[in-house]
């Protein structure tokens, strides 16, 4: 049984390199092509999405005002760069603290609601948040949004072109999905997965639910700010449409198509959605319209989402292989 | 304008915003009661009501009655078709798939008359006459004792229906028990339908009356859904005095704090009494606590 757990664990480790490898590889084939700009934001977006995932998908509490958290680190960061002589690093860690500190004092009160209530608590927080994003206009520069926000830079490299973009994005995104394929081994990930399907029986068996949601609340809200914060020095420019409702349920999409607590599924998810547009130009206009059908018709139909059914998929065809493997001796 | 006109009218602006929102809030007590449903595409139902009338009457030139009984009767198959594809097909009934699914409808709905109708904001006609009446040196318009009229009316029609019609009887006993409901006969399923059906009329009721006042567009029922559920929640979930109250509070509070602290954060008010009474008693401001089975 150990040494089977073992080969589980070699085996993960051994699929998260690989994946790395390949994003750290991608660049060297696209030198100077638009589609590497594309990439940096389905890194950022992959990153928002698997925060969203380790609420949602691994806690089962849902968040319809994440995209509060990422314009929370994007203006904070962007904020501090262009008003005060703050170091873009300080302030990506500063706006990171800020959110992860709301979420902590918000998550207490908030977290207590279940199902639809929680849902719609979240809905109002969001659309509080980006009242402020709008009307603060002394500091946000209101609907017109902030500029001049300061590239990162690491010594001699500074990060304002896509490919040093993409592997500043790439090698955080990276770090916080191996951090999450842990956690969801962990006594923790095992713990908010009870607490997922049964909040009650997690108490009994001595989960502390309370603190525990409380917990990932922040943690997800701490990462979604870091986006927040990357996606403010990549562009150098921000406005309160990115951070609206509206986001909130693309990132919603992004996971539910990629599949509920599957890290993978949310950079599959981040991917679609994020390409969709940029390559079909019809998209665009349809894009709420084909949001909202995904969403009925994957949680009708492909609970487990896209991750999910490439599973079923390859098992149904290994086992094929098996069978006619097996006839044939 | 003297201070005590000026609040006599905020006080009646509050009062016919706080209408509307009771009438939403219905909504969301009638498909919630019966069902357990948090509907999110609530508020679509009451921009469908607004924008169909407005199609109507551009384009088959119907006299506004006719567009009004013709659009509410659309919006409720709407609310019916809703009900047919995507809510009974369902297997597992997670609340979190409920949840998703109706926001789903939601941006569905919402897309789908951006495609069809456009961005841009219309103005239905008011009902009768634009001259402004005098009350206290406070103007109202005619479409204001309209939306208290009707708002009154279906108060009391949907009083009378869950009191004294078989049918309102039966759709309460579902909620009470749908299993119990069940073993005496009623068809659960058929009261389900019917609680889509009617919350989708009263919906598409309110976004009528209210739209040749605030105007109307494709995106206008995310806020007004949220203020509808912001009243309900007042209210404790129920169709009743409570969420009427709860509306009215929260037309009030709102105008008030747009009148006299800040216009701008007239919407971020509403949201906080939405959260502060999530937090503080979800169970709402008139009813007494219960205990929860699990």
């Amino acid at each position: 049984m150990l040494c089977k757990i073992m080969m589980k664990e070699k085996r993960q480790i051994l699929i998260f390199a690989l994946f790395a490898l390949i994003i750290l590889l991608v660049p060297l084939f696209l030198k100077g092509n638009y589609f590497l700009n594309v990439l940096v934001f389905i890194g950022i977006n992959t990153l928002l999405a698997v925060a969203l995932n380790l609420l949602l998908g691994y806690a089962g509490q849902i968040s319809l005002g994440h995209a509060a958290f990422f314009g929370l680190g994007a203006y904070v960061s962007g904020i501090l760069t262009t008003r005060f002589p703050v170091d873009p690093w300080l302030s990506l860690l500063i706006a990171a603290a800020c959110a992860a500190t709301l979420a902590f004092v918000i998550g207490f009160p908030i977290l207590k609601l279940k199902g639809h209530y929680l849902a719609m608590a979240t809905l109002g927080f969001g659309i509080i948040m980006y009242i402020f994003f709008n009307e603060t206009v002394d500091w946000t520069g209101g609907p017109s949004g902030l500029s001049g926000i300061p590239n990162l830079r690491l010594g001699p490299v500074i990060f304002d072109n896509d490919l040093n973009n993409y592997y500043l994005v790439w090698i955080i995104t990276l770090g916080v999905m191996l951090l999450s394929i842990n956690l969801s081994q962990s006594r923790i990930g095992r713990a908010l997965r009870a607490i997922n399907d049964s909040e009650v029986a997690a108490r009994v068996m001595g989960v502390n639910a309370r603190i525990l949601k409380v917990q990932i609340f922040t943690v997800s809200a701490f990462v979604s700010a870091i986006a927040g914060s990357l996606y403010a020095h990549t562009m150098t420019f921000i406005s309160p449409t990115s951070f609206g409702f509206n986001f909130s349920v693309e990132l919603l999409t992004m996971i539910i198509i990629g599949g509920l607590g599957s890290i993978y599924g949310s950079f599959l998810g981040a991917a679609i959605l994020t390409m969709l547009p940029e390559f079909l130009r019809v998209f665009r206009d349809f894009d709420i319209v084909i949001y909202g059908l995904m969403l009925i018709l994957i949680t009708m139909f492909m609970p487990s989402g896209l991750i999910g059914g490439l599973e079923a998929l390859f098992k149904i065809i290994a086992g094929k292989i098996k069978w006619s493997a097996a006839r044939n001796v | 304008m003297d201070n005590s006109s000026q609040l006599v009218q905020y006080v009646l602006s509050g009062l016919s915003n706080g209408a509307i929102y009771a009438l939403i809030g219905f909504g969301f007590a009638i498909i919630h009661n019966a069902t357990g449903i948090l509907n999110f595409a609530q508020g679509e139902f009451v921009m469908l009501g607004g924008m169909f009338t407005i199609f109507i009457l551009s384009f088959l030139n119907l006299p506004l009655a006719a567009a009004i009984v013709l659009a509410i009767i659309l919006s409720t198959l709407v609310g019916i078709l809703f009900e047919r594809l995507a809510i009974r097909p369902l297997k597992n009934i997670k609340p979190l798939s409920l949840v998703i699914i109706t926001i789903g409808a939601s941006i569905f709905i919402r897309g789908a008359a951006m495609l069809i109708w456009g961005k841009d904001t219309h103005a239905l006609p008011a009902f009768s006459s634009n001259n402004p009446l005098y009350v206290y040196g406070a103007t109202i318009m005619p479409q204001h004792l309209w939306i208290f009229g009707i708002t009154l009316l279906i108060i009391i029609v949907n009083k009378l229906f869950f009191s004294y019609s078989i049918l309102g009887k039966a759709m309460r006993a579902c909620a009470y028990n749908a299993h119990a409901a069940s073993l005496v006969g009623i068809d659960v399923k058929i009261m389900v339908l019917l609680s889509f059906a009617v919350s989708a009329a009263i919906g598409s009721m309110a976004g009528i009356i209210i739209a040749p006042l605030t105007m109307t567009s494709y995106d206008v029922g995310i806020m007004l859904g949220i203020k509808g559920f912001c009243a309900v929640i007042i209210g404790g979930m129920s169709s009743g005095l409570g969420t009427v109250l709860g509306g009215l509070l929260l037309g009030l509070l709102e105008s008030l704090g747009a009148g006299y602290i800040s216009a701008s954060y007239k919407d971020a008010i509403a949201f906080i009494i939405l959260l502060l009474i999530l937090f503080i008693r979800p169970e709402g401001l008139f009813k007494q606590k219960e205990t929860q089975r699990v």
